[in-house]
């Protein structure tokens, strides 16, 4: 689960970590406002959006007055963003952040994430932060210092030292301030059990003064369940609304670009379903597990997210049943067709548990549902009724 | 022989009182009747399925002799589960729970390192030696025991390429799912020596995913070490490149991770890659013949 940079911020400030003064807005009255309470006669405005490379894409503009903090601010809401990272459908600004504008002597990089290959939370570092950062990593990668700390361990003095000599750091002062920053960071990694922490840049000031002046958390969803106040950060506007609306029914969605619609149990499956379409030159329109347990209520909802998608010319349910029963799915096909009258062709591998009794129970249904008898079958007779 | 679970393995169930945990118990143990007991705090006295209830995995063991252990213990609790069952000297522990905290992961993977335990998932459908024993989800019918191991990632494909190992007449020796998690207690190149060295199997089928850099270390470990024929399928070759995680995924995996690049290893390591998960049966039955021919 991603959030917002301001909410990143407040955890900062909550955890004893300083951070620039700002406010957030979602008017441009709001904004001119929060440029008033700043006093400072210079602020930021940063469009929030669930992804990086905002700078580059015109969405953080330093302002120097309220009439053209409020136009600015005015622009961006409810504006669509398009960064590298967002895709090319951008995301739409539901809010904008005005935080009074820093002195920046120095701009550093710094993330921390759960690195799947050696079981540890990866730390890296380097003292050429900024919007570069990833040409850094290609062309100067001796320039980035990753450290590996083991979670039994925990972040120890030593990880500083060789931070500190691997990036050049020799002022003291600075050092220590980043000691203490750190070591507030890693703790608040494991108290809200991060997938990822990102600060770019982690500035110098010209007081001297290390602060987070960007933030972006990503939090592991198996976690949620003992985080209820990060849940009530979540931002749907930022997700794709049939993800989010699959989400809620327990069923794992996620929209491309093609025109036939698959539902399927299970990951892998899943992924080789959509694998296999291609193979036979179709394209698929979604992603769909179901899942191991679905119940005939979850299959009729599938089918409705899946047909919302206008795209749609044909489906593929692709089911290999395990604990999953073969005549619960089938019952749930009949119920959705016969309530919403489904026009498109519509091919059903059912295989695994208590297949027979599914497979008849369609047969016998009236309804026009092509069998296959396998998935390389199912997905050569899709294609080509959707080709047709 | 086989690997992992044979005709005498003693199995238990962490969490044997709930639905899924009895349920999958007895599914398992009339597949094979290996199950000697089971766990569940507060308890202990009590017998479900025919089976005594222990209130710890310690005192299971002590009693039943236990060797391995089937955990389905809900999320928040699955790894301090783990972790009990590596406190008590389980050799083999397998854990079904689907949706544990990555950070928790962490600590048992440090714990697994330390002790003589061998941790199969979490989120995994199991492992199972065909006609022998069964500890997990897997629909028992489908499988034939015979010479081909099935070593995978993903639950549902496992029971296609078993289903295809079946179809064709050659039946599996061991099938293992150690599950897609980012952080699980046993990976490919863990399992493929036990393979190697099994008098059992003749061939291995591996299925791997996109994500994680598993089966690129699993194409060099085959390329140095695997003399038996091995098949592959690589699930996710038309899934567009996820939403990423910022700059540290990218800095991090280096733009690793991809199916193309993981296929082209194996391929470069021998393995016969199937292009298609409906030919994993197909591109094995080739790859045997073309053995036996030479």
């Amino acid at each position: 689960m991603n959030i917002h940079e301001y909410q990143a911020k407040k955890l900062f400030a909550d955890h004893g970590i300083t951070v620039a003064r700002g406010f957030v807005a979602a008017t441009a009255e709001e904004a001119a406002e929060a440029f008033n309470k700043l006093g400072l006669g210079r602020a930021v405005v940063k469009a929030q959006i669930h992804a990086g490379g905002r700078g580059k894409a015109g969405g953080v503009k330093l302002v120097s007055s309220a009439e053209e903090c409020a136009e600015l601010a005015g622009k961006l809401l409810g504006s669509t963003l398009v960064t590298h990272q967002t895709g090319p459908g951008g995301n739409t600004v539901p809010l904008v952040y005005v935080e009074a504008a820093s002195s920046i002597s120095r701009e550093y990089y710094l993330a921390m994430l759960v690195n799947r290959e050696s079981a540890a939370i990866s730390l890296i570092f380097s003292t050429q932060g900024g919007v570069d950062i990833e040409e850094l990593a290609k062309t100067s990668p001796e320039k980035i210092t990753t450290l590996t700390i083991d979670p039994t361990v925990g972040l120890k003095p030593f990880h500083l030292r060789k931070l500190s000599f691997a990036q050049g750091l020799s002022d003291v002062g600075e050092v220590k301030q980043l000691g203490s920053l750190l070591g507030k960071l890693y703790q608040l990694f494991l108290t809200l059990d991060f997938s990822m922490l990102e600060i770019n840049p982690l500035i110098v000031t010209d007081q001297g003064e290390i602060m987070p002046l960007d933030g972006k958390m990503i939090f592991d969803d198996n976690s949620l369940f003992r985080h209820p106040e990060i849940v009530a950060l979540r931002d749907n506007s930022q997700e794709d609304s049939r993800e989010v609306e699959a989400t809620s029914y327990g069923l794992n969605y996620i929209g491309l670009e093609g025109n036939i619609g698959c539902m399927v149990n299970g990951a892998g499956l899943a992924m080789a379903t959509m694998d296999i379409i291609k193979h036979c030159g179709g394209r698929p329109a979604n992603f769909l597990d179901v899942g191991g347990g679905a119940t005939e209520d979850m299959v009729r909802k599938a089918f409705r997210i899946i047909l919302a998608d206008e795209n749609v010319q044909g489906i593929f349910v692709n089911i290999f049943g395990g604990i999953m029963r073969c005549e619960v799915i089938a019952r749930g096909i009949i119920a959705v067709c016969q309530e919403m009258g489904i026009t498109v062709p519509l091919v059903a591998r059912l295989e695994g548990t208590n297949m027979q009794e599914g497979r008849k129970l369609l047969e016998t249904s009236g309804l026009k549902i092509y069998p296959a008898e396998n998935m390389a079958k199912g997905a050569e007779l899709i294609t080509s009724l959707v080709r047709r | 022989m086989a690997i992992l679970v044979n005709a005498q393995t003693r199995v238990i169930t962490q969490g044997i009182t709930g639905k899924a945990g009895l349920f999958h118990t007895e599914r398992s143990h009339e597949y094979a009747p290996r199950f000697v007991g089971g766990v569940s705090p507060g308890k202990g006295g009590s017998t479900v399925a025919s089976m005594p209830v222990f209130n710890t995995v310690h005192e299971a063991r002590q009693r039943t002799a236990c060797n391995a252990s089937m955990i389905f213990v809900p999320p928040p609790f699955a790894a301090d589960a783990i972790l009990e069952a590596i406190d008590a000297g389980i050799q083999l522990i397998v854990c079904i729970t689907e949706g544990i905290p990555v950070l928790d992961m962490l600590v048992v993977k440090r714990a697994l390192a330390r002790s003589s335990s061998r941790l199969i998932g979490p989120n995994c459908p199991g492992v199972i030696t065909p006609g022998q024993c069964k500890i997990g989800i897997m629909p028992g019918y489908i499988h034939k025991p015979g010479k081909i191991a099935i070593v995978s990632k993903s639950g549902t494909l496992t029971y296609e390429a078993v289903a295809q190992t079946t179809a064709i007449g050659l039946g599996q020796s061991t099938c293992i799912g150690i599950g897609g998690d980012p952080i699980i207690g046993t990976s490919f190149i863990d399992i493929l020596p036990l393979l190697e060295r099994d008098p059992d199997t003749e061939a291995i089928v591996m299925i791997g995913e996109i994500g994680g850099d598993a089966e690129i270390a699993a194409a060099a470990f085959i390329k140095a070490e695997v003399r038996k024929p091995v098949c592959a399928f690589i699930a996710g070759q038309t899934a567009p490149s996820g939403k990423r995680m910022g700059h540290a995924g990218a800095i991090i995996s280096d733009g690793k991770g991809g199916a193309m690049e993981k296929m082209a290893a194996l391929q470069e390591a021998g393995v016969a890659v199937a292009s298609s998960p409906a030919e994993i049966g197909l591109t094995l039955e080739r790859l045997l013949r073309g053995r036996l021919s030479r």
